[in-house]
């Protein structure tokens, strides 16, 4: 395990996802404070805004300011609904909040439901993590049996239910339209937008829908303040943020570091890399972040505006690490084949663009690209991207675009020599079992 | 209102509205596919992407809210680029078949591609094949082609009211198809052909059969339930080929029902009789026009001469058009009988001589804005498919639609509230309606309804017309069938009366009302259907009817005729006329002759023939005008069906509404009911209601189109000691062997068999006392 | 078709929505006849549409939509193995290929005994833990090298 921040911290402890031990920790402080302290729902929002808590599901979208869209004097039922359909390759950060934390998680989405007046919540989560998901129905269970949820909780004449829904293997749930429509018992396909979720979410009513990470984030605003929140990290990049290390390191794991934390301290505390061998890229967000040459990487720090100025995203804080025993074209197309395998189907471009790129990088790995095909895989993610209902679209052709514009030359040797430029045995040795240390 | 530049015209549309509907309301062409007009918006083929500026993306013209002084580009180059670029995925994965596809020359992909489309692709792979889908007998599938569009789709989860086909898995692995093994049952479901906009659904029985620019579009009008669908008939070669809907927001909107598209086959089927037949010495043989008219006329006169002018009796189906029944009335009274009728199913006729002349009561188009609405006595989906696709969407919004039936079917409408009693109990049911009413609004009680307890369904439908401002009160086909109809008539009308309600009749055929209006009913000294069979007449007259699929009674019916000494029947189909008629006439169906038809709104439409008289074939009304002139009656000169139904009108109205008139004096209230220990509930099944639907093969294919069955609930199975599956002896005046079948939507006591068809044919009464035992 | 047990637990995730949205619990009712019957046959699609007054091809749309569902029968132990990216970079590829050789069969096949079913999977949200795989659909076994794969094969008799 990495570095600890007031999220991780709880999963040093034994059965760290009791409600006991999650109150030990100071855990219902902030409800409590916000009931006992009678802090208006408006001044909820306003420290969340001042934190500049943005979003930690891949957007980052301002929390406080996505909290003020809620119509506050809608009458009749409104929603909140956590996005815990952690999907993004690369992505598993949310497992283990809920995993050592679920009521954390609780504690920020009651409160949200309180500052948005809502009286009902849902927590969306991805189907493959099955023990994750029953455990935050017990979590629930204990919850309710402490009158945490339930009608008028702790006293309060503030009421809220929260309920789990699990997914069942679609990456397309994850998109918010989607996960909603999922909930609703129909295929994830994502909506058309506008109407967008706080006007039209759930059943049709208004619906604010945030990540894991972000609700585990809440309590800690209220308890500390945004301010001190915002300290955590760099200025419009609040707070500490979940990494989620993965690929050609010794120690792949989640670490919870400030905002603005150098990469470089990050492949650090991942143990650097793998057999000491060479770094060649890094995807910094999640598989549908452009992906990054080492020299660029090792420049960032790791916030919002520095790895969009290195021309990527920071996504969900997914790092995917390749060294130099990696064929970038066979990277490619495994991620090429996922955006294929995920999409919905509902939107020409996607529907029938993502297996075409898929089809061409296929044929370039094995030997059978064409000198014009990688005029064809920009062309076609040009197409694709900005066309789409969802940012499935964009999500697959950014990888397309950013592994051509920064190793074309691996590409065009693959089409010129009908082969890898890294030898098969290489690559085979580079990603073989490995322990953990 | 909001202001708007498309392609530098500006227009205001209303707020709400999309960026589509300006370029509509600006004449403005943006490509699509998914969109449609009444479907939901899917903004998902992505066709209709368009430059908005500030918008740093396209986008889709479909879906996009117009925002207070938006400019829109639809054909810029950021504009086109996308369009094509969206025509380039659609074209990867579709065949290169169009030489062999049905939809060539009529395919929006192919009219698109031609503007947006390259001349060669770049996509190299290997294209997707997807298998086809069994639709059942009226869809064929070639779903390789399938655009996912989705229109199907939400077609059928809309328009027709149930999700028969979905999109099932993901990506490009998605297709369109039914529940596994399932069909499209829907009687709607042709019009996800016209839908589709590419040839992955196409008409089965029009498959391979022409090209789209080979056929001649004309103009009619549905001659099946009384709502009058617009047509266009598309014929090659003097044969209809295809049916294809008229948009018409007024009455059928964009939509066909599936016997107003298909019912076509039956004209081009062996069935059709094509020679004047005459019966000598026991043989029938075919005459030529001259003999045949003559036989009549001097038969006639010696019936006449015989047993007097009121021994003469004429039986008219509402399926005929305006002026044959016009000329057959006039000729049946020059004879010197009154004695016509087209309600051959009608068994009280009570109401006669009150001035009633039964109709919707409003316009079609006025149904959506209702806020209430009771529909009495009515297998409400089947008798009026597209009445009942209105109802459905108005329920989605904000009307209450509640029912009163004997049978439970499921209407795909979100019913507010339903009371489903046995037949005999229909009436007790609706005085508990107009008690609880009359309660609720704190009105005295009419003394007739003083005992009724109102049933706390009776309640509930009660209290919701009771609440509303603008409601309706409809009596069904059923309704108008029973032998208490005058009382529900009586019933229904207080009931409005009370409720501020209007009230209507859903008129069953598609010249029910035109029957009216050109005295095709009896007058003061005639008699009516009914009391013309059990009182038997030594002459028939039958017109388009086949009485013993389409009287109430159709074992008496062919006691009647067969005891007859002349009975000329007049149909385009070889009809079982040759069991009990002396003279059969070929004449022509709507397709082979002028005519009209007035609808259940009082909306009058003429129509001309569409292909020639098939052979021997003739139109009635010349026929009628010649036997008028055979016998010498006066006022047979007409020239032409255009002065018939002048003389017959009055002179050329587009609605006789004002002609028209529910409202009774004082029908009597009857509400003592024989209740038999089992009683019978006749349907007339949607594709056994007519000739023509009864001889068109694909029709015949469908689900709905089953041989009836005795159907029945569990409770009364169970005191029968009789299982489902079971072959059963029916009884009531003939009996039929049917298959005993579990019908959990009928009351205790009935027996659900349906009339129409060649099993039941032999039965007695529609309704009333049944027995069924085991065969 | 369905179990009194199945109905009962399908009945307590209606309960989690509101009353006129019973059609939010078909993915948990889908769930649950899979674990009670081993996969999603078109009656049990069916019954489910039943209890939940759906069409029958919606709730195929869904149990055809998310690839956790199976629509074939599965062996008794259905393996399902991540080798997208970040897995494959971690062994992903080679637990795969071992699983292929150790049982002789390959993805979306099943073992002549009936036992093993292997199908590749997409990312499950613990790339951390490569390799991984899933068990049922409700086990995750993390860092799955070659002993403890002969040790999972082991457990499942």
């Amino acid at each position: 395990m990495g570095t600890l921040g007031f999220i991780l911290e709880a999963a040093e402890g034994e059965r760290s996802w009791r409600l006991a031990e999650y109150v030990k920790r100071g855990g219902y402080d902030a409800l409590k404070k916000i009931f006992s302290e009678k802090i208006p729902a408006d001044q909820v929002v306003g420290e969340l805004k001042k934190s500049s808590l943005r979003g930690r599901g891949g957007a980052g979208f301002p929390t406080g300011l996505k909290w003020s869209f809620m119509p506050r004097q809608f009458p009749g039922a409104k929603y909140v609904v956590c996005n815990s359909d952690e999907g993004e390759p690369g992505t598993f950060k949310d497992r283990d909040i809920l995993r050592w934390n679920p009521h954390m998680v609780i504690e920020g989405m009651i409160i949200a439901g309180y500052a948005m007046g809502c009286q009902r919540g849902y927590n969306y989560i991805h189907g493959e993590i099955w023990d994750i998901y029953k455990r935050f129905e017990e979590a629930l269970v204990e919850a309710r049996a402490a009158n945490l949820l339930g009608n008028n909780i702790l006293g309060s004449d503030f009421s809220f239910e929260l309920q789990a829904h699990h997914g069942y293997g679609a990456y397309i749930c994850g998109e918010e339209t989607a996960l909603l429509e999922s909930i609703e018992g129909k295929k994830g396909q994502p909506r058309f937008k506008p109407p967008f979720p706080a006007s039209y979410g759930l059943y049709g009513k208004p619906t604010t829908i945030n990540n894991t990470e972000t609700f585990a984030s809440v309590p800690y605003i209220i308890n500390e303040g945004g301010d001190r929140f915002l300290e955590l990290g760099k200025p419009n990049n609040g707070g500490t943020k979940l990494f989620s290390v993965s690929g050609h390191v010794n120690r792949p794991g989640n670490f919870e570091v400030p905002m603005g934390t150098p990469f470089k301290d990050l492949l650090e505390m991942a143990g650097g890399m793998r057999g000491g061998r060479k770094l060649k890229a890094v995807i910094p967000g999640g598989s549908s972040a452009p992906v990054l040459p080492a020299d660029v990487i090792m420049e960032c720090t790791l916030d919002y505006d520095s790895i969009a100025k290195a021309g990527s995203m920071l996504g969900s804080g997914a790092v995917i690490v390749m060294d130099e025993t990696t064929c970038m074209v066979k990277a490619l197309e495994r991620l090429s084949y996922f955006y294929f395998e995920e999409s919905c189907g509902q939107c020409t471009p996607c529907r029938e663009g993502t297996g075409w790129l898929y089809r061409v990088v296929h044929r370039i790995e094995h030997g059978e690209g064409r000198p014009e095909d990688l005029d064809l895989l920009n062309s076609v993610t040009d197409n694709i991207m900005g066309r789409t209902i969802c940012a499935l679209g964009d999500a697959a052709s950014m990888p397309v675009k950013s592994f051509i514009k920064h190793f074309g030359a691996e590409f065009e040797y693959h089409i010129q020599n009908k082969k890898c430029l890294v030898p098969e045995d290489v690559q085979r040795a580079g990603s073989g079992f490995f322990k953990v240390s | 209102m909001l202001e708007i530049e498309i392609d530098g015209k500006t227009t205001e549309v209303a707020d709400g509205s999309t960026v589509m509907d300006a370029a509509h309301k600006l004449g403005i062409f943006v490509p699509h596919f998914c969109y449609h007009k009444k479907l939901s918006i899917a903004a998902n083929c992505r066709m209709c992407l368009v430059q908005v500026e500030k918008a740093p993306k396209p986008l889709p013209a479909c879906a996009t809210p117009v925002t207070n002084g938006m400019k829109v580009f639809t054909h810029s180059e950021s504009a086109v680029k996308a369009q094509k670029g969206v025509m380039e995925f659609l074209l990867i994965n579709h065949p290169l078949d169009c030489p062999i596809c049905d939809q060539g020359g009529e395919c929006q992909l192919q009219d698109l591609s031609v503007g947006y489309g390259q001349s060669a692709s770049r996509y190299q792979e290997e294209k997707r094949v997807v298998v086809n889908k069994n639709l059942g007998p009226l869809i064929a599938t070639d779903m390789t082609r399938c655009i996912h569009c989705t229109r199907c789709v939400r077609f059928t989860q809309e328009i027709a009211g149930w999700m028969e086909l979905g999109q099932a898995f993901r990506g490009e692995h998605s297709e369109i198809m039914p529940f596994i093994e399932k069909t499209v049952d829907s009687e709607l479901s042709g019009n996800v052909i016209d839908l589709c906009p590419v040839g992955a659904l196409t008409s089965k029985p029009f498959r391979f059969a022409a090209r789209t620019w080979e056929l001649s579009r004309r103009k009619s009008v549905s001659p099946h339930d009384g709502l009058g669908a617009n047509l266009i008939v598309q014929v090659k070669h003097d044969k209809v080929l295809r049916v294809l809907p008229l948009d018409n927001e007024h009455v059928n909107e964009c939509w066909l029902s599936d016997k107003d598209r298909y019912s076509y086959e039956a004209l081009n089927s062996d069935a059709r009789l094509t020679k004047p037949m005459l019966k000598q010495c026991g043989e029938w043989r075919e005459v030529d026009w001259q003999t045949a008219l003559e036989f009549i006329g001097t038969d006639l006169k010696r019936v006449v001469r015989d047993h007097g002018a009121a021994s003469v009796g004429a039986l008219a189906s509402p399926h005929a058009t305006l002026e044959e029944l016009y000329l057959l009335q006039k000729f049946v009274r020059g004879a010197g009988s009154d004695s016509i009728d087209c309600r051959l199913r009608q068994t009280d006729f009570s109401l006669d001589g009150k001035n009633v002349v039964p109709w919707l009561g409003m316009p079609v188009a006025d149904i959506q804005q209702l806020d209430r609405v009771l529909v009495i006595g009515s297998f409400l989906r089947k008798d009026h498919p597209l009445l009942a696709q209105r109802l459905r969407q108005a329920a989605k919004k904000f009307t209450r639609v509640s029912l009163l039936h004997a049978a439970d079917d499921d209407q795909l409408i979100a019913l507010h509230a339903k009371s489903v009693v046995a037949p005999s109990a229909l009436a007790a049911e609706l005085a508990g309606i107009v008690k609880a009413a009359t309660e609720a609004k704190g009105a005295a009680v009419d003394a007739a309804l003083a005992n009724v307890q109102p049933s706390v369904a009776a309640r509930q439908i009660a209290e919701s017309l009771v609440s509303g401002e603008n409601a309706a009160i409809f009596l069904g086909n059923y309704a108008q069938q029973l032998a208490q109809s005058a009382t529900l008539h009586a019933l229904a009308q207080q009931l409005a009366a009370i409720t501020g309600a209007r009230f209507g009749y859903l008129g069953e055929a598609a010249n029910s009302v035109g029957g009216y209006i050109a005295k095709a009913v009896p007058g003061a000294q005639g008699l009516n259907a009914a009391r013309m069979l059990s009182e038997p007449r030594k002459a028939y007259f039958v017109l388009h009817a086949e009485p013993e699929l389409d009287c109430a009674n159709p074992h008496q019916a062919m006691a009647a005729l067969k005891g007859a000494d002349l009975v000329v029947a007049m149909t385009p189909f070889k009809t079982r006329a040759i069991d009990y008629a002396h003279v059969i006439l070929p004449i022509a169906p709507f397709t082979e002759t002028s005519g009209t038809f007035i609808n259940t709104e009082g909306r009058v439409q003429s129509f001309n023939a569409v292909v020639k008289p098939l052979d021997e074939t003739r139109p009635a009304w010349k026929v009628l005008r010649v036997l008028g002139n055979l016998l010498g009656l006066a006022g047979f000169e007409q020239d032409s069906s255009e002065a018939v139904r002048t003389e017959a009108l009055g002179g050329k109205p587009e609605f006789v509404s004002e002609r028209l008139n529910n409202r009774a004096e004082g029908p009597a209230i009857d509400l003592t009911a024989a209740v038999p220990a089992l009683q019978r509930i006749a349907d007339v099944p949607i594709y056994f209601a007519d000739a023509l639907v009864r001889r068109a093969p694909s029709l015949q294919k469908t689900r709905d189109a089953a041989p009836p069955a005795a159907r029945m609930n569990a409770a009364t199975l169970a005191k029968l000691g009789l299982n489902a599956g079971m072959q059963v002896k029916v009884s009531s005046g003939g009996t039929a062997i049917l298959t005993a079948q579990l019908d959990d939507g009928l009351p205790d006591g009935c027996v659900r068999v349906a009339a129409g068809h060649e099993l039941t044919a032999g039965l007695g009464a529609l309704q009333g006392e049944i027995t069924v035992e085991r065969a | 078709m369905l179990s009194q047990e199945s109905r009962q637990q399908i009945d307590r995730e209606i309960a989690k929505y509101p009353a006129e949205q019973k059609q939010s619990a078909v993915m948990a009712a889908l769930a649950i006849v899979q674990m009670e019957q081993g996969w999603l046959s078109t009656e049990a699609i069916e019954a489910v549409a039943d209890h939940l007054g759906m069409a029958p091809v919606a709730v195929y749309e869904v149990a055809s939509f998310y690839n956790m569902y199976d629509l074939a029968p599965v062996g008794k132990y259905k393996i399902t193995v991540c080798t997208n990216l970040p897995c494959a970079l971690s062994g992903g590829v080679h637990a795969a290929d071992y699983l292929k050789q150790k049982l002789g069969v390959g993805f979306n096949e099943t073992t002549p005994d009936g036992r093993f079913t292997l199908k590749e999977g997409e990312c499950m949200g613990a790339c951390g833990d490569a390799p991984v795989m899933l068990v049922n659909n409700v086990r995750m076994c993390s860092f799955m090298q070659p002993e403890q794969i002969d040790s999972l094969l082991g457990e499942c008799k």
